[in-house]
């Protein structure tokens, strides 16, 4: 195994290893940002958000995220200069047949992920935990948490940051469209019957994803 | 009588080549090491053969005029190979695929030839299917056979109809695994223009290399010809764009014999000619005849109508269709041999009842259809109807398909002994190229068995016998005067070709000389067409060198030069092949002397008077050649006449 | 039919290309692709106007790989399943404006006009696209029975022609389904399982080394391949090549 990852094989490996791991982290995600418009109250998102933030074995999972986050762009764009590099003199008509749409632009939106990622780590994960952006709240236990919810709903009252989230997550979905279903394929999962469910399920996985996370700011614009 | 000495060796048939074998010299190891042998063309002979060279120690240098050796047009071949495994359990053996080999090439083939084919024949199979080649299997994992034309048996190996391309990459494989470990060394768009002879012996070739335009002289202790037929002398034939006959015309003008140059195969079921642009003619699987039933109208007014496009074949009532192959040879009907099928279309479209253009009839497989159910029809036929459709466009299933007579296989070929050398000392042919195997007449699926045959079995065992004399002989630096002599000789004729600056272009000649064969060289000869075909072919060969024009330069790649090089050599071939038919007055196989038939329309052969292997020497430009006989022996065989209608 | 051709001319490898436009008239719809570029060198020959079109061609029967011509933004042209050779004009209109490119990419660099160098596949072959026995001391043919599922699986595989559609069709210039096709060709057969391991590593290296680009599954290959062969075999060859190297 010593040098699977100086071949081009070897490092989609890891691209689509990393790419489904990050597919998981972005339900359990998600499944903690509903809560924000779920609940009547910032209390359970709170919790959530603060157990995230102080358990050790979420810890451990967090360097892997950002780890997993790293590899992937690394490799990627390994492997988009080399691509760029396979054919230098180009077409002066492109190709237009009927393929997988949103894979010949995996570059465009990964680039607009990759700039929201860092305004939405700027904007919630750094000045929480260490520009003390947010305030503190104490619950009837008797129990402090860093209000997160807080900050997250009057960020979400800014017209304009709105419409960024909405682009990126569009962003996100249409990456995930492909992305997903193809993680499987390079991992060497392809089945005339399980492939067709595999694209199906990745389809509704990357809806509900997008739907979901844009549902966030949508509804808090609107009604919180 | 003759100076031709086929080498065959004593004993009883069945163990000639056993004792050839056990008795030939070797070379040892490491002197392996220390001769070349150049092998030209990269099809199934002749990568089979490289790869086999390599494998035991020889230095190959492998030439193809492709951009790689895998596109040689064995990979064209779609129905199987012969071998007599005998799996179906139906009564093969190696001395019946020997019997109806030489029966269905009309008894114009050497026996010990035949006979040794047969015996590696299922040697090639095992060689395959370890190779990885995926012939069609049955449920229970075995090898699936089918039937085919002139046998009794299933005994084709197939691998869909795709069977040429698997023998052929399984041969690339073989050879490219060489090229990896360095015993061969590949040159691809490089064709052979010349042959070097030092002291009489075969020592090397003159090529150009395609894209540089440079010529290149190339040293070999041997040199082998695998460098396919010459159907292309016809200009419309089923072979590719480049098959060609320049490395065997070129070494007939050095002193080979040309044998038999006047047998050439015309299939049956080919897509008919549809316009004068046409560049080349597309075969349908000679399978189709199981189930396709062939007519044409038995009224002419009919086929004028249909031909004038105020008719459709399915307006015609069945009992105003013709199906002439059942009427004429009730017992085999539709699945006579290739060559009767042919001569009976032409037949019916000469005499009026032709559809199309004319020369055309149908393959109609309305019955097959309402018999087995369309579905059943397109398992068996599917992805055949479906390129018909993408050529023709017009639908097999709906109207019956069109079909026409090509050329399509050359039995004759460089004159070879029973060790595959030429008559030049050190010089083999193998193949398509050579004229060994297949008579007057050659048998579906016995084409790729042949070329394997040869390539994997025969030629890695006989050219020891005279390379054992070449162990001390050192390599040439290629400086020798030999060398300077033939490359010279090759840049006079480039030069000269390039500068003619006539008005035609070389296609233009190509296809005018092409129709003239067709028309007196082709289906049926008589002595009258053949006489005016030597006469016009000398006209048109003096023309050629005067009108053609070959724009561009000559030290780069040049597709036009590339033909005119080849195109000069067919005219001279279509010459000798109407000499060979016309010395030949008796009708045989593939060849067919309209002066020489039976009452009834069928080949008759004159087995007192051509009962031999006609090889021809060149004598020089101009020169009119000298036809020497090899006697055929049949001390196996009885001799018959083939007879299709009981 | 009357078309206007904008096809590429480039002299030679290290000359700079261009696009030319050329007039054909009276074109036949029976007529096949390249029969078309025959007419027109043809004109061009006997009236003396320019150079004729190099391209290269072979076989015209769609089965020797060997012709290969980017046509209006497509490998082997509109048609589906089928090679340059067997395109026919009826696939296009009276007055159409026809672009014809070489295959583009870095591991084919163009000769002349549209002829281009394939021999990278040739040496990715060298690298292991073999079973390695020798002549002869094989064991007999039905010796191994193999599920004949497999081997029409393999057969699929085999069926590739090298025209190199894939890569000229890969926006990445991936050469991926091809070198899957043969790999995926030996996996499904017992004889090919010996140095399955070994073929997989040095195929791909090579393919690597050549500078072909990454497969990302657009599926492009698949869509223009003129013989439909799957990108089921890729996967199939990252199966075997993580079988090879991690475990």
């Amino acid at each position: 195994m010593s040098n699977v990852f100086t071949f081009s094989i070897g490092r989609k490996l890891i691209m689509s290893l990393m790419g489904l791991f990050l597919c998981a982290f972005l339900l359990v995600h998600l499944g903690i940002n509903l809560l924000l418009i779920f609940c009547d109250t910032t209390e359970p998102f709170n919790i959530a958000a603060n157990f995230m933030a102080s358990n050790v074995v979420i810890k451990v999972f967090e360097i892997g995220l950002f780890g997993g986050i790293l590899l992937h762009i690394i490799y990627a764009v390994i492997l988009t200069i080399k691509n760029w590099f396979a054919r230098t003199v180009g077409y002066k008509v492109g190709n237009n047949q009927q393929t997988s749409f949103f894979s010949k632009y995996m570059v465009h939106t990964a680039s607009i992920i990759g700039i929201f990622l860092i305004l939405h780590l700027m904007d919630f994960y750094v000045k929480a935990k260490f520009l003390g952006g947010a305030t503190s709240v104490t619950y009837e236990d008797g129990k402090t948490f860093h209000d997160l919810g807080a900050l997250v709903i009057a960020r979400f009252h800014i017209g304009w940051v709105v419409m960024v989230y909405i682009v990126a997550l569009l962003g996100l979905g249409f990456h995930l469209i492909h992305g997903f279903q193809s993680a499987f394929q390079t991992i060497g999962l392809n089945h005339p019957v399980y492939t067709p469910i595999i694209k199906g399920l990745g389809l509704f996985y990357s809806v509900v994803v997008a739907a979901g996370f844009m549902a966030i700011p949508i509804v808090v614009y609107f009604f919180k | 009588m003759t100076k031709l000495n086929s080498k065959i060796p004593q004993g009883p048939l069945a163990d000639k080549w056993t004792n050839y074998k056990a008795t030939q010299r070797l070379v040892n190891p490491s002197n392996k090491r220390k001769l070349d042998i150049i092998v030209v063309g990269t099809g199934l002979a002749g990568a089979s053969a490289s790869a086999s060279l390599a494998e035991m120690g020889f230095n190959v240098k492998a030439f193809c005029y492709q951009d790689s050796p895998r596109r040689a047009h064995s990979i064209a071949a779609q129905g199987g190979i012969n071998a007599a495994k005998n799996y179906p359990n139906d009564g093969d053996s190696i001395y019946r695929l020997f019997y109806d080999t030489i029966k269905g090439g009309d008894y114009r083939a050497r026996e010990a030839n035949v006979h040794r084919l047969a015996e590696v024949s299922n040697l090639i199979i095992d060689q395959c299917v370890a190779q990885g080649v995926p012939f069609a299997r049955e449920y229970g994992g075995m090898l699936d056979n089918r039937s085919f034309g002139g046998a009794q048996v299933s005994r084709t190996f197939y691998a869909r109809g795709q069977t040429g391309q698997q023998l052929l990459l399984g041969a690339y494989s073989a050879l490219m695994r060489q090229v990896h470990s360095g015993g061969v060394k590949l040159y691809t768009r490089h064709e052979m223009l010349n042959l070097v002879i030092v002291d009489g012996k075969a020592r090397g070739i003159i090529a150009r290399n395609l894209v540089t335009g440079e010529i290149e002289r190339h040293f070999g202790h041997a040199v082998v010809i695998a460098t396919g037929g010459y159907g292309n002398t016809f200009f419309l034939s089923t072979n590719a764009m480049g098959s060609n006959v320049s490395a065997a015309w070129q070494i007939f003008k050095k002193g080979a014999y040309f044998a038999n140059p006047a047998y050439v195969q015309i299939h049956p079921t080919c897509i008919p000619v549809h316009g004068d642009y046409q560049s080349k003619l597309t075969l349908m699987s000679e399978s189709l005849r199981n189930d396709g039933r062939i007519w044409v109208p038995k009224k002419k007014e009919d086929a004028e109508a249909i031909r004038a496009g105020k008719l459709k074949p399915t307006d015609i009532k069945e009992e105003d269709r013709d199906y002439y192959l059942e009427r004429r040879y009730p017992a085999f009907g539709n699945l006579v041999p290739r060559d009767v099928a042919s001569r009976a279309a032409k037949e019916r479209c000469d005499a009026g009842y032709g559809v199309g253009s004319g020369l055309a009839v149908y393959l109609d497989f309305s019955d097959a259809i309402n018999r087995l159910g369309k579905h059943v029809v397109e398992e068996r036929y599917g992805n055949l109807f479906q390129m018909y459709e993408k050529i023709v466009d017009d639908d097999p299933y709906k109207t019956p398909m069109m079909i026409y007579p090509a050329i399509h296989y050359t039995m004759g070929g460089i004159w070879v002994d029973y060790e595959l050398m030429t008559s030049i000392p050190g010089l083999y042919a193998i193949g398509e190229a050579n004229f060994s195997d297949h008579g007057a007449n050659r048998l579906g699926a016995s084409a790729l068995m042949q070329g394997l045959a040869d390539g994997y079995f025969v030629l890695p065992y006989t050219i020891q016998n005279y390379l054992a004399d070449d162990i001390q002989t050192p390599r040439m630096t290629t400086k020798e005067k030999e060398f300077d002599a033939a490359e010279a000789e090759i840049t006079s004729r480039i030069d000269t070709l390039m500068n003619i600056n006539g008005k035609h272009s070389v296609d233009s000649y190509h296809r005018k000389f092409g129709l003239k064969m067709w028309d007196l060289v082709g289906m049926a000869r008589n002595k009258e067409g053949l006489e005016e075909a030597l006469s016009t072919f000398k006209e048109m060969r003096e023309s050629f060198w005067k009108d053609i024009k070959i724009p561009g330069k000559k030290d780069s790649l040049n597709p036009e030069l590339e033909k005119a090089n080849r195109v000069a050599d067919f005219i001279e071939l279509g010459e000798l092949m109407a000499r060979d038919a016309l010395q030949r007055q008796e009708s045989c196989g593939g060849h067919f002397r309209e002066e020489f038939q039976t009452e009834d329309g069928e080949a008759q052969r004159n087995d007192s008077d051509f009962m031999f292997v006609g090889a021809w020497e060149y004598t020089g430009e101009g020169k009119e050649p000298i036809l020497h006989k090899e006697e055929l022996v049949y001390e196996n065989i009885k001799v018959a006449q083939r007879n299709y209608k009981k | 039919m009357d078309l206007t051709l904008k096809i590429w001319r480039q002299e030679n490898a290290a000359a700079k290309g261009r696009f030319e436009t050329y007039k054909v008239t009276n074109i036949s719809p029976d007529c096949s692709f390249l029969e078309m570029l025959d007419i027109l060198n043809q004109q061009m020959i006997e009236n003396q106007i320019t150079l004729p079109v190099c391209f290269d061609n072979d076989c015209r029967e769609g089965i020797c790989g060997m012709c290969g011509l980017y046509i209006n933004g497509r490998p082997h042209g509109p048609d589906k399943g089928v090679t340059t050779c067997q395109l026919h004009m009826r696939k296009f209109k009276n007055g159409d404006t026809i672009v014809i490119e070489p295959w583009r990419a870095r591991p084919f660099p163009v000769i002349k006009d549209l002829v281009v160098d394939r021999s990278a596949f040739d040496k990715i072959i060298e690298a292991g696209g073999y079973i390695s026995v020798s002549t002869g001391g094989v064991p007999d043919a039905n010796s191994i029975p193999v599920p004949k599922k497999k081997a029409d699986v393999a057969m699929d595989a085999a069926a590739c022609i090298g025209c190199g559609a894939c890569v000229a069709s890969c926006k990445n210039a991936s050469a991926m389904l091809f070198v899957s096709a043969k790999v995926s060709h030996f996996a499904n057969l017992p004889q090919g399982k010996v140095e399955a391991k070994e073929r997989v590593k040095n195929m791909v290296a090579k393919m690597d080394e050549l500078g072909f680009g990454n497969c990302t599954n657009t599926g492009a290959c698949e869509a223009e391949c003129p013989k439909e062969i799957s990108i089921s075999h890729i996967a199939r060859m990252n199966r075997e090549f993580f079988a090879a190297k991690i475990l």
